[in-house]
């Protein structure tokens, strides 16, 4: 069994939405170990993104413990988690959030010049098929060459794990593949942890193992008896 | 309320701190203005009103000695109405304990029968009895001046002799509410104004049956030009010296000059304030409009009209606008009420008016309310423009381009961090420029509002160490042959003595006169010079006349015209003089002639009215004490008195406005960079929080957003100090300027205060901004779309 990338105990987390309590998570217990490439999948609500940011280091859970590798997530405070971001996680997110401001390689070199040991900028875009156009602006490209740049500005530093918040959701078909393949390809060849939430059960077959959420809490979780590639899958 | 109204009352208050910030603006262009506009009409109406119940004179002469039948004629004169003449001696006038002499202004005064006009109005004490001997008035400004009693005792030389007075009442006269010889300086601490019983003051100077002093009342509509005349006419065999019109009065002239100042700053700074208003709200509302794209598009598709729409955003301009009106009338009438008290205690004027018009109230919120819609109409020209469809589309990926210098090749030399930061600033250049101009606009302001102790302070630099050198100064009572030097010169302490003459003159230049005097000086005058606004030294041409440039320009003429001077004293020769040049002085409307033309223009031998002497500091008392024995040095000043009072008086009104204007400086640099923080924090939120998910720390994301403030206040700054020194010319070009022209002089230290103050208000708005950037939505940002 390989190393246990993240720990959690009994997460819940509840916010207040006005008078109202919503209970995003209501007791989540998980292991996920190095190397592995996990689905989320669930409804709207079920509380996938709160684990995912939990995980990330952006938000924090009001009970519950969570451990990254020897680092106690729980309890850090915003330095701690700033910096564990900074180190150790890369993010994908459904709208690219780039830089507009800033071309292609740059997006890229605004991580490298703050992480340890990172890649080349070109040398990250190469890895996901965007050897050129790396000066223009985002407002340049297409969503799948944009969602392509956030994958670069991810991995560009090496983390361990990279988080995708629905990674396709707003992309074409075959877009949407093209992101994926670069995601796999990225776990696969380089070892990254890769936890991909979506609402496309399709994906799931990809994974190694795919967690369903429900109402906050781990509701099922299937190991596919073959991983399939991206290529393989359809939607 | 409808639902649009809901939705603005929403809007207006999840924005409140920018609206109050607006408002704040609006607020100091509106208080400044109603408050320096209703100070002026409050102090004109307070001095009308108390010229009207004093009966204050229209015409004002003086002469040697004129007979009382000429009061008759003097009557006959078409026009005038009321005829009041009097004998009025300034003289020596010495109080215990105090070395330096002082002056006493003379007014004989009838206390059984009153005059009728110039009334008296009696501040504390009693009227002195009639006939009493010994008893007098004295002005209520020379009392405070001096701290003294009533009852005080105090030395007065009486046709040489020495006589003591006992002072039994204090008094308010329209004749001194600035009580000054003529030099333009408030001179309270020196002069004082005594009213005696008539009298005893005639038989004193062997005045009985004659007067030396006339004030005239006018019918109404009569111009005092023709009484003045004609009344110069009449007088004139008795060595009159040229009569004037209430125009020229001395107090009069200083107290318009006070009360117009106020209208040319009422005016040209709230005017900026309204501008830079203007902008933030034109700016805040193009960010409101961008960012509720969404819902505009929304309220098309149900059907609004872009005609409601529009209303509901100038709606959103016109609350902020009234806002600030609101804030702005209260803060004018505040300030109006404490200008016009610190005012009317500073003239002394009897009561206290204060009145806000209502015009100035619907001037100001018009002004505001244009000044305001001119600034929204351009964003809401953007909401009706925008197709419902379009608005309904998120809004591309904002375009950047490479920045100037990575065109040309430079892109190694900047971070990426700089590199947003320029590119930001280059992407919206127009937003830029207005905050620039914002934040520069209250920097001039700063500037223009305090450069005026460096002004004054030069000012008396260089009247009282450039061209009055001398550190006292004597005049005679009557022109003494030049031999008086040498007496002068025996004198303790004294070491060196320069004469002068002065001769009262009227010039004429056509239908043009002023009256004013000729002044002599000698070829190697050291302690007396004439210097120019560029510290030139100026000498009187052989045969010419020397005129300030301002006395040139009231009587229209330019080197090598002719004027007429007609000499009011001696023989009174009336004959043509040559304007040999004319001299920028800082202060006075002053002719200059070499004193040997002077004389001899004057045909008289070589005679002196003056003396100026420098003298050892450790003698000066024993000096003091022999020049007050000297009953022909009738006027004895010690120079450095008149600094001390001059920077006193100026102080205490300087420090005012400095405060005032610094807060609303501040409130404008606040207001500008605040907003603009608040914008680019609102339209970069998303870009922020994404920064701040890759791990950059809340340090690293404040330097980008702070970053471009900081490099857009590093920009004003020096624009400011180039707008501030324009401003400050301005404003001295619109000020009334005839007795003292003030320097653009401004000290690096009010550059540095300027430039302080408006980084604090940055780093104010900035800390007010961190703690927004500190809590940035990290995980709500990444939900949504930009």
């Amino acid at each position: 069994m390989s190393e246990t990338v993240f720990q959690a105990r009994a997460l819940t987390k509840v916010y207040r939405m006005g008078e109202a309590e919503v209970h995003a998570l209501r007791g989540v217990d998980l292991e996920i170990h190095a190397g592995e490439f996990i689905v989320l999948l669930g409804p709207s609500g079920s509380g996938k993104s709160t684990l995912l940011n939990i995980l990330g280091g952006l938000d924090t859970p009001t009970t519950g413990d969570v451990r990254f590798l020897e680092h106690q997530l729980t309890g850090a405070d915003e330095a701690e988690l700033t910096r564990y971001r900074r180190e150790h996680v890369g993010f994908v997110f459904q709208f690219y959030n780039l830089i507009p401001s800033l071309t292609v390689r740059e997006n890229v070199e605004l991580v490298t010049d703050i992480a340890a040991a990172p890649m080349r900028a070109d040398e990250a875009l190469a890895w996901v098929g965007l050897g050129e156009r790396l000066d223009h602006f985002p407002s340049q490209l297409s969503g799948g060459e944009q969602q392509r740049v956030a994958i670069a500005r991810a991995i560009a530093k090496r983390p361990q794990v990279l988080l995708c918040d629905e990674p396709t959701g707003a992309l074409d078909y075959e877009t949407g593949k093209l992101v994926l393949e670069v995601i796999a390809k990225t776990n696969a060849e380089l070892g990254t942890t890769a936890m991909v939430i979506t609402h496309n059960a399709a994906i799931s077959g990809m994974a190694d193992r795919v967690l369903r959420l429900g109402n906050g809490r781990i509701v099922g979780e299937e190991k596919p008896a073959r991983k399939l590639t991206p290529a393989e899958i359809s939607w | 309320m409808k639902s649009l109204d809901r939705k603005l009352l929403r809007d207006l208050w999840s924005l409140k701190t920018q609206v109050v910030s607006i408002a704040l603006v609006i607020a100091c262009g509106i208080g400044g203005f109603i408050g320096s506009i209703s100070t002026y009409s409050s102090l004109l109406w307070s001095r009308g009103d108390y010229y009207d119940t004093a009966r204050f004179a229209h015409v004002f002469a003086t002469a040697k000695r004129a007979p009382q039948s000429l009061a008759a004629k003097i009557h006959a004169i078409a026009g005038v109405a009321e005829v009041e003449t009097r004998v009025v001696r300034d003289s020596q006038l010495s109080l215990p304990g105090v070395t330096p002499p002082m002056i006493a202004r003379l007014i004989g005064f009838d206390f059984a029968h009153p005059p009728g006009m110039n009334r008296l109005t009696l501040k504390s004490g009693r009227w002195p009895a009639p006939g009493a001997k010994g008893e007098v008035l004295v002005n209520q400004r020379f009392l405070e001046a001096r701290s003294l009693k009533l009852g005080a005792q105090m030395n007065v030389l009486l046709n040489g002799k020495l006589e003591r007075l006992a002072l039994v009442g204090t008094v308010l006269t329209p004749e001194y509410i600035y009580a000054t010889r003529g030099g333009g300086m408030p001179d309270d601490e020196w002069f004082a104004v005594l009213w005696i019983d008539a009298q005893a003051l005639a038989a004193a100077f062997n005045m009985e049956g004659t007067f030396n002093s006339v004030l005239l009342r006018l019918q109404r509509g009569t111009s005092p030009e023709a009484t003045v005349e004609a009344l110069d006419r009449l007088l004139e065999p008795y060595g009159g010296f040229g009569a004037v019109g209430r125009e020229d009065q001395v107090s009069h002239k200083i107290l318009s000059q006070e009360i117009n100042q106020q209208r040319i700053f009422g005016t040209v700074l709230p005017a900026i304030f309204l501008l830079v208003a203007a902008f933030i709200l034109n700016v805040v509302l193009h960010r409101q409009v961008n960012a509720q794209r969404g819902e505009i598009a929304a309220l098309k598709a149900l059907g609004y009209e872009d005609r409601a729409i529009a209303w509901h955003y100038l709606k959103f301009a016109s609350v902020i606008v009234l806002l600030g009106v609101a804030i702005g009338v209260w803060l004018g009438w505040w300030l109006g009420n404490a200008m016009t008290g610190l005012y009317t205690d500073f003239f002394h004027f009897p009561e206290f008016h204060y009145r806000l018009e209502p015009w100035l109230l619907l001037a100001s919120a018009g002004a505001a309310l244009a000044a305001a819609f001119g600034g929204a109409l351009a964003a809401i020209r953007g909401v009706v423009r925008l197709r419902a469809a379009e608005a309904l589309r998120p809004s591309a990926p904002a375009e950047f381009r490479p920045l100037m210098i990575e065109r040309l090749g430079y892109a190694g030399l900047l971070t990426p961090a700089q590199r947003m930061i320029m590119r930001n600033l280059e992407r919206k250049p127009l937003r830029a420029a207005t905050t620039v101009a914002g934040i520069a606009g209250s920097v001039a302001i700063l500037i223009a509002g305090t450069f005026w102790s460096d002004a004054i302070e030069w000012f008396m630099d260089v009247q009282f160490n450039m061209v009055q050198r001398a550190q006292v100064t004597v005049g005679f009572a009557e022109p003494v042959s030049r031999d008086a030097r040498w007496e002068l010169e025996r004198l303790p302490g004294v070491k060196q003595v320069e004469v002068t003459r002065a001769i009262p003159v009227r010039l004429r230049a056509g239908h043009r006169s002023y009256r004013t005097a000729i002044n002599g000086l000698a070829d190697d005058a050291t302690l007396l010079r004439i210097l120019d606004a560029e510290l030139r030294e100026a000498t009187p041409a052989p045969g010419g006349v020397l005129l300030t440039t301002r006395l040139a320009e009231r009587l229209g003429v330019a080197p090598g015209d002719e004027v007429v001077a007609e000499l009011l004293e001696g023989k009174r020769i009336k004959a043509p003089l040559r304007v040999s040049g004319t001299v920028r002085e800082l202060a006075g409307m002053n002719a200059w002639m070499r004193l040997e033309d002077l004389n001899r223009f004057a045909r008289e031998g070589a005679m002196v009215s003056g003396a100026g002497l420098l003298v050892d500091r450790a003698q000066e008392s024993a000096l003091l004490e022999r020049l007050k024995q000297m009953p022909a040095a009738a006027v004895v000043i010690v120079n450095r008195t008149l600094v001390d009072t001059f920077r006193e008086t100026s102080a205490k009104n300087v420090l005012f406005f400095t405060a005032i204007l610094s807060a609303f400086a501040a409130t404008i640099a606040v207001g500008v960079v605040y907003n603009n923080a608040r914008i680019q924090l609102a339209e970069r939120a998303w870009e922020l929080a994404s920064l701040r998910v890759l791990g950059f720390t809340r340090g690293e994301v404040s330097v980008l957003l702070l970053g471009e403030l900081a490099l857009e206040i590093a920009a004003a700054i020096p624009l400011g100090f180039a707008a501030g020194y324009g401003l400050a010319a301005l404003l001295l070009a619109l000020m009334p300027h005839e007795m003292i022209e003030f320097p653009l002089v401004i000290s690096r230290a009010t550059y540095l205060y300027a430039g302080a103050v408006v980084v604090a208000a940055g780093v104010v708005s900035a800390l007010i901004v961190r703690n927004r950037i500190d809590n940035l939505d990290m995980v709500g940002v990444l939900k949504t779309r930009e």
